[in-house]
């Protein structure tokens, strides 16, 4: 057991936010968490830190736009060795740098870099990690105020909460949100949470805020021996980027252009135009080589929560639902009446959906247009 | 040389997802199925024993009927299975669990040039931690969603995915990776696997053959040495009922688009 941890928990505090960023750019999912965190902070009385890792001056782009979303405290580690992500470098520097200065809330986001790199750490720590959360507590009251929206609870059961706990209450959906589970980690420090990106809000940009962001530099003890893999390429792969999770309208297809699947993009294409927005797909779509896997909604691709989610031709297997189901409106256009994507959409129109998309461009055309 | 395959047997989510009533959910009446994930780190193993000959030894956690998908994972064409099954597993999160998966894999006896494989994330849980945290415990490196892997000797080359492309990753052996469903295709059982299946040997690790692992303490396993826990779970409530628009003609598509015009959306 991690000797660090054994002490007592009031010697933590502090919420932390791993700001990870790939090739010298911030991720934006980042921001998200520091607008999270800074929420956290101020109902425990606390610091909001950012934990950045990377090359040389990397510090010094980054640090004011952190600040501005609500970081007290930017801790910077450059090291050329931290120039590129890798497991063995990054869970030194944090593993050390975290037992030395002792928060008691770590939040990474739950991007691939981070869910590679939380575990690693949590283990190291000997401290709890909940996986992917879409939703953070500490104060009881906030708490019990959200469960009364989100869940079936009867009341008692929010009154009977006990008001006086100051654990981190980390909600998650599992078994593709059929259930949800708020887990604590009651006994170690600190507890650690990976953050689905998209999920929580980002904060508003303060410009006061980020002219008084410290900077405080941390010496790294690195050296070539503590890296046991190496990184010998690098490929972005040329292709659009899709702004699914900050995509306002998402229109998606599924199984059901099979029959004419250029066609079926096209009017997908030029519905999301109408409205807007971007192009999305199920899991059938994206395996059967329709679409680029950057283009998946569901479980396993993202979650997105855009004002309006057009499904064309999906089923809506709970994968797949579980990924878009808190949008806030949901428009489905299936073959089948029978379709569980109906069970979650606001407006259902059973048709074709080769013959009703054309009709809904215009109708959305003249709609605008009588605005 | 040999491989060691994590697998865990799931709930079959993509079935019928069955909510009891107090909240809970109704595993009885969910079939279980190999984790996908696992299945193509199964499907790995196997080519790299085409390739080279060497062993695949399949692991899973789980209670006993767990045996019946590790006779699946022999009929695909893996040499022997282990079942790590005791009480006192029972409970635990992913730091519990990983703690037990690495002291049954030292049981099993990791060499200079073996490799562990575990899938990305198993479907019921989705956390994705068990692999990494178990790499940490053997103390040996990991690379994550793995969708290529070349060994070469006792070097390991992997093409790690990234959202938004992918990096090409070095290590040596020993090491553990997590695969991802673009690695390939799992085979299917052949109808002689499934005969040979039966003979090939399945031992059980009980608390008592893992229990001298400094690993293994009693407030390391399990309920009680998991650093997580349950604090409430509970269904969302469902959403209100949508509006069936009748009739898939342009006045339904007009009448959507006045709702949507209502609402500010468009």
């Amino acid at each position: 057991m991690a000797e660090f941890n054994n002490t007592n928990l009031a010697d933590f505090s502090g919420v932390w936010v791993f700001c990870e960023q790939r090739q010298g750019k911030l991720q934006p999912t980042v921001l998200e968490l520091i607008s999270e965190a800074r929420k956290l902070a101020d109902d425990m009385g606390v610091e909001v830190c950012g934990l950045l890792l990377g090359g040389k001056g990397v510090g010094d782009s980054m640090a004011k736009e952190l600040g501005a979303y609500g970081a007290d405290k930017v801790l910077v580690c450059e090291d050329d060795l931290l120039e590129t992500y890798t497991t063995d470098a990054y869970a030194k520097v944090i593993c050390d740098t975290v037992m030395d200065k002792k928060p008691e809330i770590m939040l990474i986001a739950a991007t691939n870099i981070g869910r590679d790199l939380g575990p690693r750490c949590a283990a190291r720590l000997h401290t709890g990690l909940t996986a992917d959360c879409t939703h953070l507590d500490v104060d009881v009251e906030k708490y019990a105020a959200f469960l009364q929206e989100a869940s079936t609870l009867p009341q008692a059961q929010l009154d009977a909460l006990n008001r006086e706990d100051r654990n981190l209450k980390m909600t998650r959906p599992a078994f593709g949100g059929h259930l949800m589970a708020t887990i604590i980690c009651p006994r170690f420090r600190p507890q650690m949470a990976t953050v689905r990106p998209g999920v929580l809000k980002k904060g508003v940009y303060d410009e006061a805020k980020a002219n008084a962001v410290v900077v405080e530099k941390l010496a790294v003890s690195l050296s070539d021996a503590d890296l046991q893999t190496k990184v010998t390429e690098i490929v972005k792969e040329a292709k659009e980027l899709v702004d699914l999770t900050g995509a306002d309208v998402v229109v998606s297809v599924g199984r059901g252009i099979s029959k004419d699947v250029e066609g079926g993009i096209k009017l997908a294409e030029q519905l999301a135009a109408e409205f807007g927005g971007v192009v999305g797909g199920s899991r059938a779509a994206i395996d059967s080589g329709w679409l680029s896997a950057d283009h998946q909604v569901g479980q396993t691709g993202k979650t997105v929560h855009p004002k309006l989610y057009v499904a064309l031709g999906i089923s809506g297997a709970i994968q797949h639902k579980a990924g878009m189901q808190d949008s806030e409106c949901i428009v489905a256009v299936n073959k089948s009446d029978s379709a569980p994507i109906f069970d979650v959409a606001d407006y259902g129109i059973c048709g074709d959906l080769f013959k009703v998309v054309p009709m809904m461009i215009e109708a959305v055309k003249e709609a605008k247009a009588s605005k | 040389m040999k491989v060691i395959v994590c697998v865990k047997q799931v709930p079959d989510t993509s079935g019928k997802v069955a909510v009891n009533p107090d909240g809970t959910l109704n595993r009885a009446s969910m079939a279980t199925i190999i984790n996908p994930d696992d299945k193509n780190a199964v499907e790995a193993a196997l080519t790299l024993k085409d390739n080279t000959g060497c062993e695949v030894v399949v692991v899973t956690m789980g209670p006993p009927p767990a045996e019946g998908m590790l006779r699946e994972l022999l009929a695909m064409g893996a040499d022997r299975g282990v079942l790590v099954s005791a009480r006192e597993f029972g409970g635990s999160d992913t730091f519990a669990t990983s703690q037990i998966l690495a002291a049954a894999i030292k049981k099993i006896g990791l060499e200079a040039d073996d490799l562990v494989l575990c899938g990305r994330q198993a479907i019921d849980g989705d956390t994705a931690q068990v692999g990494s945290q178990i790499a940490e415990k053997l103390n040996i490196p990991q690379i994550s969603y793995a969708a290529d892997i070349k060994k070469d000797g006792a070097k390991v080359t992997v093409k790690r995915m990234l959202e938004d492309g992918y990096m090409t990753i070095e290590t040596q052996t020993p090491c553990l990776l997590t695969c991802i469903k673009e690695l390939n295709e799992p085979r299917y059982m052949s109808v002689g696997g499934i005969f040979d299946c039966y003979n090939k040997p399945v031992d059980v690790y009980d608390y008592n053959t893992l229990k001298d692992d400094p690993l293994i303490e009693l407030d390391t396993i399990g309920l009680k040495g998991s650093p997580t826990n349950i604090f409430k779970s509970f269904t969302p409530p469902q959403k209100g009922q949508g509006r069936m628009l009748e009739g898939a003609d342009k006045n339904t598509c007009a009448e959507l688009a006045a709702e949507l015009l209502k609402k500010h959306i468009i």
